[in-house]
C-alpha cells in the first residue's frame, strides 16, 4: 500500500490551491459524479483544467481527488467553483447527506442483481 | 447488454490507466469495509473493483473542520486520513463504489462527511486481532449504518476458531449476518457483498412492511 501524505506539513500549498478558501461545497459527495459541460479555456486554473478534462466522462468526486492527489475537501471547494459558472454539472447520489434517508427495497434489488451478475 | 439507448463503449482511458464509467452514469453508491491494519481490506476491494484500487485523503483539524481556517499555522493539528476505494458498475446507470477505511479512532470523526448516504458496512475481522473489530462494531451501531462480518481466513489462523465462538467473542446480535471469507477470492468477496446488500434488502422489506 503507498500512503502519499499530501501537505501535511505544509498547508500553505492547499491553501494556494483553493485562493484561501477552506469551506467546502457540502453538496458535493464522495460519489457525486461529475461531468464536464465546457472544453478548459485558457488562463484557467491549472487544477480547474484537469478537473475538466478528467470528466469528460462522469467521474465520481473521490477519483477526481485520487487523480489530482488532493484532500477531498480541496477538490470540493474547487468543484465549487465550476459548478457555480456552469463549466461541470453534478448528479448527485440518491441517497444523499441526509442521515435519515433509507435506501428503498426497489434500490437494493437492482444492487444485488448487478453483484450477482458480477 | 441490456439497453439500446447506451453510447458505445469508449475505449479512452486516463493518464493512469482508469477506465471511465459510461456517459449514461447517473447513481452513485457507498459501501465502506472497515478493519484494522493489514486485516484485507484493500485485498477484499481489489478482488472485486473493475479498477485498480485507487487512495485519496482528507485533511482535517483537531476540530474537524476540514482545512483549517488558516492555513494550519495556529497550532491546530492536521491530521490526514488516507483510505482505498475500489469501483463496480452495476449496470448503465449504476455505479458502486468500495472504501476500504482505516478503524482507527480518528477515522471516525469524519464518518458523516465522508460516509453519510453509505448503504451498508463490511466489518472485516482477523481473528488474531480480534479487538481491533469490537470498536468498529461499536461506531457502526452508534452511526445507525446496518453492517455485515465477514472473517477473513489466514492461512496461519491455527485456532480457526468457528463462527459460533467468533459471534460470541463480538457479542454480535444473532441478527447481524456472520460469514468467512477469502478476502483475495473474486468469488468470495462478491459473495461478502451480496451477503450484506441481501441484508440491507431484508431491513428494508421490513420496514416497509411496518410503516
Amino acid at each position: 500500500m503507498t500512503r502519499r501524505p499530501v501537505d501535511t506539513g505544509a498547508p500553505d500549498r492547499l491553501y494556494t490551491v483553493t485562493g484561501g478558501r477552506s469551506r467546502a461545497d457540502d453538496s458535493f459527495d464522495l460519489v457525486t459524479l461529475v461531468v464536464s459541460e465546457c472544453e478548459p479555456a485558457p488562463g484557467m486554473q491549472s487544477e480547474h483544467v484537469r478537473i475538466l478534462d478528467l470528466c469528460r466522462h462522469p467521474t465520481a468526486v473521490v477519483e477526481v481527488a485520487a487523480e489530482l492527489a488532493l484532500p477531498i475537501t480541496v477538490v470540493r471547494i474547487l468543484l465549487g467553483d465550476l459548478l457555480a459558472t456552469g463549466r461541470i454539472t453534478a448528479r448527485h447520489p440518491r441517497l444523499g447527506q441526509a442521515a435519515a434517508t433509507h435506501p428503498d427495497t426497489a434500490l437494493l434489488q437492482e444492487v444485488l442483481h448487478g453483484l450477482r451478475n458480477l | 447488454m441490456g439497453s439500446a439507448t447506451s453510447d458505445p463503449p469508449s475505449p479512452t482511458v486516463t493518464a493512469s490507466g482508469r477506465t471511465p464509467l459510461t456517459d449514461a452514469a447517473e447513481t452513485g453508491l457507498k459501501i465502506v469495509v472497515v478493519g484494522g491494519f493489514g486485516v484485507g481490506k484493500t485485498t477484499l476491494v481489489r478482488s472485486v473493483s473493475e479498477i485498480r484500487p485507487l487512495n485519496t485523503e482528507e485533511v482535517m483539524t483537531q476540530a474537524g473542520v476540514g482545512v483549517d481556517e488558516t492555513g494550519g499555522l495556529t497550532g491546530k493539528t492536521t491530521t490526514t486520513v488516507a483510505f482505498d476505494f475500489g469501483r463496480i458498475s452495476l449496470n448503465e446507470r449504476m455505479v458502486l463504489y468500495l472504501f476500504g477505511a482505516p478503524g482507527q479512532e480518528r477515522f471516525w470523526f469524519l464518518w458523516d462527511r465522508l460516509f453519510s448516504g453509505t448503504l451498508g458496512a463490511v466489518v472485516l475481522v482477523d481473528t488474531r486481532r480480534m479487538d481491533d473489530s469490537w470498536y468498529a462494531i461499536d461506531r457502526l451501531e452508534h452511526h445507525r449504518t446496518p453492517f455485515v462480518v465477514a472473517v477473513n481466513r489466514f492461512d496461519d489462523d491455527r485456532a480457526r476458531h468457528s463462527l459460533d465462538e467468533i459471534r460470541q467473542a463480538l457479542a454480535l446480535p444473532d441478527d447481524v449476518p456472520l460469514i468467512d471469507c477469502d478476502a483475495r477470492v473474486r468469488t468470495s468477496g462478491k459473495h461478502v457483498l451480496v451477503t450484506l446488500v441481501d441484508h440491507l434488502y431484508q431491513l428494508a422489506l421490513a420496514q416497509e412492511s411496518a410503516s
